[in-house]
């Protein structure tokens, strides 16, 4: 039973609150918990965030899935800015560019529980996550 | 040629109006005016194109125009409802003056069409000013309004200050924040800062990042920042994301905030009741002696 995708395009700032506001309601829907909803919606603030800082202009997918009597959510940030140029860079804690306090994808891996970034210089990166909601 | 049209679309004009209205009403379902009443409706719809003849009469004079768009925004109804007016309107009158002409030839034809535009466009063009108008003066307002809530500065006693934040904090609210934060501190002459994020949904780094930057101003220039209302959730994300907010006391609730506040301010909540039992005690054993 696997939902089709919705989108959020992530141009504005406050596309990044569009953004949180529908994973958190699909997160709810599921029935996670307080934390768990807290997670997702900050994992979503995170991706949009970098969109919105580093590439400009991307997409936040979010979508319900379902596998082997398990429930999640999906989210994927996709985007065709600048790229990677060394991942492993940036995710070490403490990495940032833009003076921040560069916890961003290393705390995204942490708050999710499967994570997978694909990135190509010129090009654009994705990031595919997913939480398993108890 | 263009007098001559005019002439047969205001002497037909009831045959028009009730072609209109009888296409307009089939409308009703998709431009979101199906919440409302039938005899506003017909009205209004009575109103609309008595307005459009009117400038067609006055020869494009927009004063009608300009009020009843005034009236119809007040009410509340669709701009979909006046662009579809109007565009059944311009397809009614060229539908009409070509079945009441014989004979059209090419040229004829787009006479005809251009005419019936150049009447509807400063029509159409004034309505979507005017709503357009409207939309931004009130999302100006709103903004204005939305900034008078963004970064609010309670003194609550002599040296403790307060700042609820409920929200979104997004970069230009960040910025409002350190600077009345930091107006505040030196305005009230305050010790303590208490920084509330009870009302904040999501704490992501960005968010965090702020809050460290202002308490640490706020310790610059000799104040200190307590940040209180972190919620259970909010806790676990931010260990999550790797987060370190050790360089500034935290505390569950303001409450709790408030009374650390106090011990730092050299001063202590006092049950008034417990000190009149306690007096009263001392009468009583001085009594025994």
């Amino acid at each position: 039973m696997n939902s089709s995708p919705s989108y959020i395009n992530i141009n504005k700032e406050w596309d990044i609150v569009a953004a949180r506001q529908l994973a958190r309601d699909m997160s709810k829907k599921l029935g996670a918990g307080t934390v768990d909803q807290a997670r997702i919606a900050t994992a979503v603030s995170e991706l949009a965030r970098n969109i919105y800082l580093y590439a400009i202009d991307g997409k936040i997918y979010i979508e319900a899935i379902e596998k082997m009597e398990r429930r999640g959510i999906r989210i994927v940030a996709e985007d065709n800015g600048p790229g990677i140029p060394d991942i492993s860079l940036v995710m070490e804690d403490g990495y940032s560019t833009s003076g921040g306090l560069g916890a961003g994808l290393p705390g995204v891996k942490r708050l999710m529980d499967e994570f997978n970034i694909t990135s190509e210089e010129g090009k654009g990166t994705i990031i595919n996550t997913i939480k398993w909601v108890r | 040629m263009d007098n001559n049209l005019k002439r047969i679309v205001i002497d037909n004009s009831e045959s028009i109006v009730s072609m209109w209205l009888k296409e307009i009403s089939l409308l009703k379902e998709y431009n979101h005016t199906a919440g409302i009443s039938k005899e506003s409706f017909e009205v209004t719809n009575r109103e609309f194109v008595e307005v459009i003849f009117i400038s067609l009469k006055n020869q494009g004079s927009m004063e009608t125009v300009q009020k009843f768009s005034e009236k119809i925004i007040k009410l509340g109804w669709p701009l979909s409802y006046i662009t579809d007016g109007l565009q059944v309107f311009r397809r009614v009158t060229i539908d009409f003056i070509l079945k009441n002409t014989e004979q059209v030839d090419t040229d004829q034809f787009s006479t005809i069409l251009e005419s019936v535009d150049l009447w509807i466009e400063p029509i159409i063009r004034e309505l979507v000013n005017e709503y357009s108008g409207s939309w931004e003066h009130i999302v100006s307002l709103q903004r204005v309004a939305l900034q008078e809530l963004s970064a609010p500065l309670i003194p609550v006693m002599e040296g403790i200050t307060v700042m609820p934040l409920i929200g979104t904090i997004d970069t230009e609210r960040a910025k409002l924040i350190m600077e009345n934060l930091l107006d505040g501190v030196m305005q009230h002459n305050s010790e303590v800062v208490l920084i509330d994020i009870t009302g904040v949904p999501v704490v992501d780094t960005m968010v965090a990042h702020h809050i460290i930057q202002a308490a640490e101003a706020v310790r610059l220039i000799g104040a200190k920042c307590i940040v209180v209302g972190i919620r259970p959730e909010i806790a676990q994300t931010i260990v999550n994301l790797g987060i370190d907010l050790g360089d500034f006391p935290t505390k569950s609730s303001l409450k709790k905030g408030f009374m650390t506040a106090l011990e730092i301010t050299n001063r202590k909540i006092i049950d008034l009741d417990s000190k009149v039992e306690h007096t009263k005690n001392i009468i009583e054993s001085l009594k025994g002696e």
